[in-house]
């Protein structure tokens, strides 16, 4: 291995402000019990937060408090817990971390995090989704509404599945109304959607910047700052602000030539979501080797931003059902998600793709070795898979991890050389 | 035909590749499509009356051995998705001109479109199958899905779903459905008469055969069953949960049995009976068939229903087969079955519902601590 490549203190202004904004919000769902505040959840992949805001519902989303108790290492006595009452170990560990926070008396009527109103399932995909909700609205007692997104399995979504989505938001906005005793403003929403669509842009514009070589910011390990803001926050004024700082900011770090490491060797294109239980420690072992993700599959659970849609405030019911139909990855097929890939890889001008197969999601890992295989055999693109978890730190095996990565940026390395000669 | 000869004939029917079954129907019909149905429901009326035959596609279980798909999914995925995608690749299932899968779950939902990119040539088609129950919006929606897969088959095979065969496969389907109910009612009355692997492999072989020959079948057999000589025997009578995807196997079902249980109710094969009534002949086919999906269901680990809390379902069915505890019987990592398995044992304990827990898996072939393990469970029970 050549020169140590080290890790710059860049992250700067990104990482203080996404820290505030997400802290403010936390703190705002703890007063939301005593304010007498609705609260609505609902899942990060393709949401809907705008009509929630619009409804003036405080949205809460216990994945964020799943991935939140997972990278304080405080998720493995939840999964105890909750394992413990009757969930399976082969059950996703998100859903095991929150139900044991319940158990624990961490999540629930009086405390921080205080039981949702209303359960909003935005069954975007995942069907997990669909259990955790139930669960969560047997524990808690909230009201839930199934908000069903057909999956995406044509090349444009349907009449039918338009007109299906919005009918269900409508009445979803009527439960809203009956639950606060606030009339819907569409053009409340409307004001929300544009907010949300400048916030949307932001986010794609510094997507876009880490095209440049180097690229100013790790789209895999740095993208959790903007990922708070774009999936939770979208919407708010506070959000739309924070990304026009967000592409000042990688924008002055990519005209120093600047990226968050010494030295950018490699770029990836990293699958999957990250090891939270291991965030810093997974990070490393890409950082020694010089590896920059310039993309990542994992930011756009929420939302594809960076190909060009963006809601539209002119036809509000319709754009949002057009982003739970289409816009995001989790409504989308795995095969699909080899497109998005392969335009990451080739426009981004990636060297190898990182897929880190993950137990708890089979929405993002059933059939990663068939991604494996096609990356490999039929595009000729380096491919590393390792397996570890977002949540459970008993899955993650820093050894045999350790290895695989050295050994394939080691071969990565060779392969260069020999490119180069 | 002695009903012994017949459950024979039907285990025999079961243990042929889908190729086999294929083949069959269409050295008859030479222009003939055949259909797989993966877990849990498939409109099989809507692939009959394009004039396909629609077939139960339900993995290699311990026919194949891994070879390629290993590869392509992971450790921690169940094995029923691995060995149906195994199928394709060892020719078990050529014949079987297409497959349709749906949003049972999360490996399902990556299957299908895995499945059709290894295998280009054979007809996918993935269905939406709505979450929502209660909108007025979701009939209308199925309606529609269920229309665009008759446009595809149309496209693909240039045969078209007319509303009058529509009709006509509806009518098929509630006959031979109603077959079934009776033999799951004969079950409950008088279990001593027809054992849980007759009753799988009869409906089994159902879902292999052209309804009205499966409808003959059944025919044939129910009063033979009924008429049988079986004393009831000390056992103790149970209901099998969470067995609605992954088939297990036949050897683990025999063991309950043997241990000292009467399943007289179950969720094996559950979508070919999913319909608590008739769908009926009133109005148009899809619409009608739609409505049934969603207010006709039986309870299924794989559909929410807002109207009732999950183990509602569960404590009916054993209020109604007079079931003395569940065994839940869930495939290993499968992830709609293990999640209901804690709000279904919940609401059992509240109602005072003794109940075990078996995981199994298709592959599974020594069975000596389930035995154990229900056995004890048993005595446990009968002893009390």
């Amino acid at each position: 291995m050549a020169q140590p490549v080290t890790e710059r203190a860049y992250q700067g202004r990104v990482h203080v402000e996404s820290r505030r904004l997400m802290t403010a919000w936390m703190g705002e769902l703890g007063r939301a019990e005593a304010a007498g505040q609705v609260t609505g959840a609902l899942m990060i992949s393709g949401n809907c937060v705008e009509l929630l805001r619009a409804c003036h519902v405080l949205p809460m989303f216990p994945e964020v408090t799943a991935l939140q108790n997972a990278i304080r290492h405080k998720s493995l006595p939840l999964i105890l817990k909750a394992e413990q009452a009757g969930y399976s170990s082969d059950n996703c560990a998100y859903v095991k971390a929150d139900v044991g926070l319940v158990l624990e008396g961490g999540f629930g009527p009086g405390k921080a995090l205080p039981f949702p109103n209303l359960i909003v399932c935005n069954y975007v995909g995942c069907n997990v989704y669909v259990k955790w909700f139930e669960h969560l609205a047997d524990i808690s007692g909230g009201r839930l509404f199934m908000l069903d997104v057909p999956f995406a399995r044509t090349d444009a979504p349907s009449a039918a599945d338009v007109r299906y989505v919005v009918q269900q938001l409508e009445e979803l906005i009527a439960l809203c109304e009956s639950l606060t005793g606030r009339r819907f403003d569409i053009d409340e929403l409307r004001e929300i959607l544009a907010l949300s669509a400048r916030a949307q842009d932001g986010y794609a514009r510094c997507k876009h910047l880490t095209k440049r070589h180097p690229a100013p910011f790790d789209s895999y390990f740095d993208s959790i700052n903007m990922m708070g803001p774009i999936n939770v926050l979208r919407g708010t004024p506070e959000a739309a602000a924070f990304f026009d700082g967000a592409v000042a900011e990688f924008e002055a770090l990519a005209a120093q030539g600047l990226g968050p490491l010494s030295e950018e060797r490699f770029r990836t294109v990293v699958e999957g979501p990250p090891p939270y239980p291991f965030y810093k420690s997974f990070r490393n072992l890409f950082t020694r080797w010089g590896a920059v993700a310039v993309q990542s599959t994992y930011s756009t659970v929420g939302g594809i931003w960076e190909f060009g849609f963006r809601h539209d405030p002119r036809r509000p019911l319709e754009s949002i059902a057009e982003q739970m139909l289409r816009e995001n990855l989790t409504n989308r097929s795995i095969v699909a998600r080899y497109a998005q890939i392969r335009r990451y890889v080739e426009e981004w001008e990636a060297d190898a793709l990182v897929i880190h197969s993950i137990k708890s999601c089979r929405l993002f890992s059933a059939g990663q070795g068939d991604m494996r295989e096609h990356f490999i055999k039929d595009l000729g693109v380096p491919t590393l898979l390792v397996e570890s978890d977002l949540e459970d730190p008993r899955y993650y095996a820093e050894a045999q991890i350790r290895n695989r990565v050295d050994a394939f940026f080691e071969a990565l390395e060779h392969r260069k050389l020999v490119a180069a000669h | 035909m002695t009903p012994d000869a017949a459950i024979a004939r039907c285990r025999e029917l079961i243990a042929e590749p889908l190729s086999a079954v294929a083949d069959r129907w269409k050295a008859e019909r030479p222009d003939g499509r055949v259909i797989g149905c993966y877990p849990v429901w498939a409109p099989a009326e809507v692939i009959h009356a394009a004039g396909m035959l629609p077939v139960s596609l339900l993995g290699g279980g311990t026919s194949v051995e891994l070879t390629h798909a290993d590869a392509r999914f992971q450790s921690f995925v169940c094995s029923i998705a691995k060995s149906t995608l195994e199928l394709g690749f060892q020719g078990r299932v050529a014949g079987v001109d297409g497959l349709v899968f749906s949003n049972i779950c999360d490996v399902a939902r990556n299957l299908g479109s895995i499945y059709r990119r290894n295998f280009p040539g054979t007809f996918v088609e993935y269905l939406h199958l709505p979450q929502n129950s209660t909108s007025s919006s979701v009939v209308p929606y199925l309606a529609a899905e269920l229309r665009r897969l008759a446009a595809a088959f149309e496209a693909a095979f240039g045969l078209k779903v007319t509303e009058a065969a529509l009709a006509a496969a509806i009518e098929a389907y509630d006959a031979l459905r109603t077959r079934i109910r009776a033999l799951y009612a004969l079950r409950i009355a008088e279990p001593q008469k027809l054992g849980t692997t007759e009753l799988y492999a009869i409906l089994r072989a159902a879902t292999l055969l052209p309804v009205a020959e499966a409808t003959a079948t059944l025919d044939a057999l129910l009063p033979s069953v009924a008429a049988r000589d079986a004393r009831p025997r000390d056992r103790l009578r149970v209901v099998v949960e969470g067995a609605f995807c992954e088939q297990p196997p036949l050897g683990l079902l025999e063991v309950l049995e043997e241990a000292g249980c009467y399943v007289v109710e179950d969720d094996l094969l559950l979508g070919w009976r999913w319909y608590t009534a008739d769908v009926g002949t009133d109005g148009d086919p899809f619409e009608r068939l739609a409505s049934a999906y969603v207010n006709l269901a039986v309870p299924s680990s794989t559909r929410h229903e807002s109207r009732t809390h999950r183990a509602t379902g569960l404590i009916e069915k054993v209020r109604r087969g007079r079931a003395d505890a569940v065994v839940f019987m869930p495939a290993k990592f499968c992830e709609p079955a293990l999640f209901d398995y804690v709000l279904m044992k919940q609401g059992l304990e509240r109602a005072g519902i003794p109940h075990m827990l078996v995981e199994f898996e298709e592959k599974m072939w020594t069975f000596e601590r389930t035995r154990n393990e229900i056995e004890t469970f048993v005595e446990s029970m009968l002893f009390e």
